[in-house]
């Protein structure tokens, strides 16, 4: 039997990942899970420089999910390239990068330092706002995201994944756009934009008024996501959104992933990636599937 | 490696305090390592609310493995008021014991306050039962008459109360109970709304007293990961590299002038 998938020429032994942003770098987890058991840990995004983040409260729940905006704060690449790979490097593990920042030059300064660094993929988030184009995120204009992908592309000397946007009218469309800007994967979804009030203060939940809604509540519009994206192009597909068991993360490979990325559901569980490394084993024992990659799509 | 996990622990008894205060008692591995000033995240069994509800340790029996969570239901639907209906028996997910607690060798051979504001009352009474100091004074502010645990800090230490309508004790806040009864210390440990605290933080640094903080703020992991409950921190933190502290992770516990509330 086996679980080993090839995403971008990259060898995971198993199609299990976090989601970046719910699992740091790994070093708050290792006393929950065996990160040698992962697929892959993607970290926290990182930039070229430290960013502070936004006020609190930050987090919110809502039914059957969770919202943030915790506003990507980060150490910055130079403590992450000190501290955070070498980390990771302790363990069997592919490490993925994720990497934001506010601006083209922001994100090509991060890939750029990368590229002789000892990390597996790079995966880029997309969904932060362009600055200097008024604040519209690139992942939610084809153009903006195939030039940021053609831009990251110029520096990386590891295969980037693109992590797209759901807030868009259609999401086939933005992955082929970075498809043709030269990207290696692509992953998704990143939250949904979502607003929740409290009543009883009658004011926005989250200092930053809006926030982005995670959790199995999505779980359904990540699927049809996946569905559409992985039919319309080629390069392999990470699927995230509401992953929280073993079920959920086959739905997603049913529906065209090649890998799966667990988020929300650290926190509700701090093991419960291991549990869905083991869900998936079983599946495939039960049903006698020989290879994972039997079961990449196969829902048409 | 992975040595820590979400645990089931058992509901043994559940009383209501006052009104809308709640007292559990959990059988549970977390009992054995706890310390004052430390939380446990408590999840509740509704898939629909997937949060840890992060609630500080009330009184620690490490013999027979238990801790006494007391809390506060903060309102209809809510995680807490699920947590209200458990009963003897029951198991709850825990997580814990996290955060770092209140560093109680600071207190050795000096005058103490342990001062608690509403539902931040329950972590100073194990606090008070293990603190050793020359003179442990507990000042304590509530609401109303409704002044839960007030026998059992009677049991560890001088009492002071204050309420919000004057029926118990020195009508106004902790701070007013301090100067009406004309108290004064060297160290302080505080666990309260953000307005006492700040109140505390002013008074101790005008005073030059050492003083200790326990903070609070929306979490969504509790272990350090997600960086939701944040607080400014005057040096820049050794994780993110700005200066903002972890409060899960970092604190809840943290030295007054570390931070700016």
């Amino acid at each position: 039997m086996n679980m080993k998938v090839n995403i971008a020429g990259v060898e995971w032994k198993n199609p299990v990942t976090v989601a970046s942003g719910t699992f740091g770098s790994g070093a708050e987890f290792a006393d929950f899970v065996d990160l040698g058991r992962l697929g892959a840990v993607t970290t926290k995004g990182v930039a070229n420089i430290p960013w502070s983040g936004n006020p609190t409260p930050r987090v919110a729940e809502t039914y059957g999910g969770m919202m943030n905006a915790i506003g990507l704060q980060n150490p910055g690449i130079d403590l992450f390239c000190e501290r955070d790979i070498p980390f990771l490097r302790q363990y069997d593990t592919k490490i993925i990068v994720n990497v934001c920042g506010k601006s083209t030059e922001d994100y090509c300064e991060v890939v750029e330092r990368l590229a002789n660094e000892d990390v597996d993929m790079l995966e880029i988030n997309i969904s932060c706002p362009n600055v200097k184009e008024g604040g519209i995120a690139f992942g939610q204009n084809p153009k903006a995201a195939e030039d940021i992908t053609k831009a990251v592309k110029k520096y990386a000397k590891q295969p980037v994944i693109m992590k797209l946007s759901p807030n868009v009218t259609d999401i086939a469309e933005m992955a082929k756009a970075v498809e043709a800007g030269g990207a290696d994967a692509v992953s998704l979804i990143n939250t949904l934009t979502g607003m929740k009030i409290d009543i009883h203060r009658r004011t926005f939940a989250l200092a930053n008024r809006t926030g982005g809604v995670s959790g199995p509540a999505v779980h359904p519009i990540a699927v049809r996501m996946v569905y559409q994206v992985a039919n319309a192009v080629k390069v392999p597909v990470i699927g995230m959104g509401g992953i929280s068991n073993a079920e959920d993360a086959i739905e997603m490979i049913l529906a065209g992933a090649s890998a799966v990325s667990v988020g929300t559901a650290n926190f509700h569980n701090p093991a419960v990636t291991m549990e869905i490394v083991q869900g998936i084993e079983d599946y495939m024992k039960k049903y006698h599937v020989e290879d994972i990659s039997d079961l990449v799509g196969i829902v048409k | 490696m992975a040595e820590r996990k979400k645990e089931a622990a058992v509901v043994v008894s559940q009383t209501q305090l006052a009104d809308g205060i709640f007292s559990m008692w959990l059988q549970t591995e977390a009992a054995f390592s706890a310390k004052p000033g430390q939380f446990i995240s408590m999840y509740t069994n509704d898939g629909s609310k997937l949060l840890p509800r992060p609630i500080s340790i009330c009184e620690i029996d490490r013999e027979q493995g238990r801790l006494r969570m007391v809390y506060r239901v903060t309102g209809e639907k809510t995680g807490t008021e699920q947590f209200s209906r458990l009963k003897a028996g029951d198991a709850i997910p825990v997580i814990g014991p996290l955060g770092n607690g209140f560093p109680i060798e600071k207190a050795t051979g000096k005058k103490a306050f342990l001062m608690g504001g509403g539902i931040g009352v329950p972590p100073i009474l194990e606090l008070a039962k293990q603190l050793e100091c020359e003179k442990k004074q507990i000042v304590v502010g509530y609401r109303g008459a409704d002044t839960f645990l007030k026998e059992e800090f009677e049991q560890n230490g001088e009492l002071y109360i204050s309420t919000e309508d004057g029926s118990i004790g020195t009508k106004g806040n902790v701070m007013d109970a301090i100067r009406e009864n004309g108290l004064d210390a060297e160290i302080i440990y505080a666990c309260g709304p953000t307005p006492m605290l700040r109140a505390i933080k002013q008074y101790a640094e005008e005073n030059g007293m050492e003083c200790y903080i326990s903070l609070e703020e929306r979490m969504a992991c509790g272990i350090g990961a997600c960086l939701a409950c944040v607080c400014k921190s005057k040096e820049i933190d050794h994780h993110s590299n700005v200066h903002n502290k972890r409060i899960c992770k970092d604190g809840p516990v943290f030295l007054s002038t570390e931070v700016e509330i």
